[in-house]
């Protein structure tokens, strides 16, 4: 059962992305990108990170994308269709795939056999949460510093002077 | 469900979004084209993490909450970037920023 769902929810997630890249409309592109990271945080929850997953609506669906929007309006993008693309698109397309055709078959027959557990855990998010103010406490607080210098950066560099 | 599913499916998005990468010319759908490959990494993570026989049991829970973090402050800097570059150059088309090209 969770297969079927996994299957759809990962087949309306490469669709989103796929048409995020080739959009003419940068803003539909963004809303191609809402869709893709949606699928992504079902994922999530297909595979009980329900922590993960609601962190990841929180932020990117919440915060990333009026973001990148936010940076769509700013710098004028074209509102309806844009020109075409760069001229890469004829090399990118070969290394995109060729990526995939190498990397897929060594994952695919290295991790054959090996299952999802649905481990009973109760209370996912309690257990995530000690076990990242017990092991990982010390990359916590840096990722805290790398925040606050990022956000200390944004602001050097985007204020009007 | 086998796990070779979910990893097909976040080797297929990174693939997108490597696609996206190089071939668009907006620097903003460049941004957006790198959340997408983030994001595949996370998928990838939080499979292993389900996949039995952890030693820390949600390591790859913990870890795929810090590679957020880290891709949330880098789109903040990355977008101060693409709009200090409209001020200065009033495009934000890949094309056009070529000074340090020979």
């Amino acid at each position: 059962m969770q297969t079927y769902v996994f299957l759809a929810t990962a087949a309306v997630s490469v669709f989103a992305a796929l048409r995020l890249v080739t959009a003419k409309n940068l803003v539909h592109g963004a809303l191609y990108l809402v869709v893709a990271l949606l699928g992504v945080a079902t994922t999530f929850l297909l595979l009980t990170a329900e922590f993960v997953a609601w962190v990841q609506v929180l932020i990117y669906v919440g915060a990333v994308i009026v973001l990148l929007l936010f940076g769509l309006m700013l710098t004028r993008a074209p509102i309806g269709k844009t020109a075409m693309d760069r001229q890469q698109r004829l090399v990118a397309a070969p290394v995109a795939i060729g990526l995939f055709v190498v990397t897929m078959p060594v994952l695919w027959r290295y991790f054959d056999g090996q299952t999802i557990s649905y481990a009973s855990d109760t209370g996912n998010t309690a257990s995530v949460g000690s076990e990242i103010f017990t092991n990982f406490v010390f990359p916590f607080e840096v990722v805290s510093v790398l925040l606050l210098a990022a956000l200390i950066g944004a602001v050097f560099l985007a204020k009007k002077d | 469900m086998p796990v070779n599913y979910v990893l097909a499916f976040a080797t297929l998005l990174f693939c997108v979004g490597v696609y996206g990468v190089l071939a668009r010319r907006n620097a903003v759908i460049v941004l957006m084209s790198i959340e997408l490959m983030l994001n595949a990494v996370n998928v990838n993570l939080v499979a292993f993490n389900s996949v039995a026989g952890l030693t820390e049991r949600f390591a790859g829970q913990v870890f795929a909450l810090f590679v957020i973090a880290i891709a949330a402050a880098e789109l903040g800097v990355g977008l101060a970037i693409v709009l200090l570059v409209y001020k200065n150059r009033m495009t934000v088309s890949l094309d056009e920023v070529n000074l340090m090209k020979w």
